[in-house]
């Protein structure tokens, strides 16, 4: 606990002192406010314009999160078949490699040509940055068994779905964490590069991305620097649950998700 | 009336691809209730003796009974150990030992009682909540000696399952094996580097030769059961040892 409250005080030291080193050269060097505001300026308008700043997060929170989801229940999916037929494995896993090498800056404008401007299409943006680690991660949990418990179960005469269910699934489980962490930090950027696109589907508001724009073309640049804040504390958010579900379901059993190390 | 044996090997041979020859020419008879050890320097096909057995590869040549049927259709009849514990990390000892049972799709209630047994006949009844990574590396071995026995086995395989176990736990579980033996009256085939495992547990030890892999010679152990650590000490023990040591030392090329 002691350990732990250190490691959160350090990192709590950074931020203070970045933001005096901000606010230290804001002073020095006579910057206008339209290049770069104060922390205090930020501050006061984040608070000022707390509701809309929260609207826009709710936005970009809502489409990542069901981009994130697609992706979970896409990738494992394909993954599972991949498991199960080396040759469509083969054929197939070059497209998801091509698929995470995709520029999504160029693709974005497309996608929102066939699907139209909104949360759909805005989430299937993120949806397929996303998917790609979830698919990498699982198959490569899912194939890599220790070859003696598929002997053991076949020695069982276990059928193939029973290998699947009970030795390949749970033990895909670890690397379908390390895929999902990956995929939430993406399907916010993928979200807001959406967005970037998109504009603005209902009247007045728009999410992070679209704000951004926003805020930029009208030199709001404290209110652009709130959304870049919000946008982090989101991935970070994203970062957190991830990590606490994947304690959950590990904990118990798997190495890497035992207590830190105290060094 | 003659019994079937329980293992019967008729000019096994194997080869993998046209590459070199694993196993040539093996003719082997296990009477039922037998506890035969392969020994043999790395490279004479011990291991896969084991898997021919199991029916988990097919030999190039010859034929092979388990009970008097092809090793696939005995299957059931039998349990394998490994080298490592192979646990599933992700279940508790209970759940582990209980995988067999539940492959054949024995109730939970009958999977309950049978694996409790098991547990405590291998000592472990307290751990039976934990996880494998819970454990050290002896108590593991028990699990999976529990595990393979649960299914009330009447052919037991070990692949050098106590390689990996410093000396101490290795005896122990050597001596615990002849009791569950002595309790079970399954037919064991064991495979090891170590001479003096060979001969303690043993009815019979069979010396193995690579290049090709085949039978060198086979030695009855005509020490009396039950066998206790102080059998260790006989000299007729250190005779054995000694002359299986002789054999094996003949295998290898000086």
């Amino acid at each position: 606990m002691n350990q732990w409250l250190k490691i959160v005080g350090s990192s709590v030291a950074v931020f203070a002192a970045l933001l005096m080193i901000w606010q230290l050269a804001l002073w020095i060097f006579h910057v206008p406010p339209y290049m770069l505001p104060s922390p205090l300026a930020v501050t006061s308008v984040a608070l000022s314009r707390f509701s809309s700043l929260f609207a826009s997060l709710m936005i970009t929170a809502e489409e990542s999160v069901c981009g994130l989801i697609a992706s979970i229940i896409v990738g494992v999916l394909i993954a599972l078949l991949f498991a199960q037929f080396r040759r469509v494995r083969q054929t197939l896993y070059p497209y998801t490699i091509l698929l995470q090498t995709v520029p999504i800056v160029a693709v974005a404008p497309l996608i929102l040509l066939w699907i139209g401007a909104g949360t759909m299409a805005v989430a299937f943006i993120a949806f397929v940055i996303s998917v790609a680690p979830i698919i990498a991660n699982t198959t490569q949990g899912l194939i890599s068994v220790d070859e003696n418990l598929v002997h053991l179960f076949l020695m069982h005469n276990a059928s193939p779905s029973q290998i699947l269910f009970k030795l390949r699934l749970p033990n895909a489980v670890p690397s379908l964490f390390v895929g999902i962490r990956i995929a939430s930090g993406i399907a916010v950027i993928g979200a807001i590069t959406g967005e970037l696109y998109a504009g603005s589907s209902r009247v007045g508001v728009g999410g992070l991305g679209y704000s951004i724009l926003y805020a930029s073309s009208q030199l709001q640049t404290d209110y652009l620097f709130a959304l870049v804040g919000a946008a982090t504390v989101l991935g970070f958010t994203f970062f957190f649950l991830v990590m606490t579900l994947e304690w959950y379901f590990l904990h118990k059993w798997h190495e890497s998700a035992r207590a830190p190390e105290t060094t | 009336m003659t019994t079937v044996p329980q293992i019967e090997f008729a000019n096994v041979s194997k080869r993998y691809g046209s590459a070199s020859i694993i196993l040539e020419g093996i003719d082997l008879r296990i009477q039922k209730g037998d506890f035969v050890t392969l020994i043999g320097p790395s490279g004479c096909g011990k291991s896969t003796v084991l898997k021919l057995i199991a029916g988990l590869t097919s030999p190039t040549q010859g034929e092979i009974k388990v009970d008097g049927m092809t090793p696939k259709n005995a299957r059931e009849t039998l349990s394998y150990i490994f080298q490592d514990p192979t646990l599933m990390p992700w279940r508790p000892v209970e759940q582990n030992v209980g995988l067999g049972l539940e492959l054949e799709g024995v109730s939970k209630l009958r999977r309950q009682e049978q694996t409790a047994a098991l547990l405590k006949l291998v000592g472990l009844e307290h751990v039976a909540k934990f996880y494998p990574r819970e454990l050290s590396g002896g108590m593991k071995m028990r699990v999976s000696i529990a595990r393979a026995l649960v299914t009330c086995p009447k052919l037991l395989l070990m692949d050098e399952p106590f390689a990996a176990l410093d000396e101490m736990s290795r005896n122990r579980l050597n001596e615990e094996l002849l009791r569950l033996k002595a309790e079970q009256g399954w037919t064991g085939v064991f495979v090891t580097h170590s001479v003096e495992e060979a001969v303690f547990l043993s009815s019979r030890v069979i010396v193995l030769a690579p290049h090709p892999g085949r039978i060198l010679e086979a030695f009855p152990i005509d020490l009396p059961f039950p066998r206790t650590a102080a059998l260790r000490e006989t000299p007729e023990f250190g005779a054995l040892v000694a002359k299986v040591s002789r054999i094996l030392r003949s295998t290898v090329p000086q």
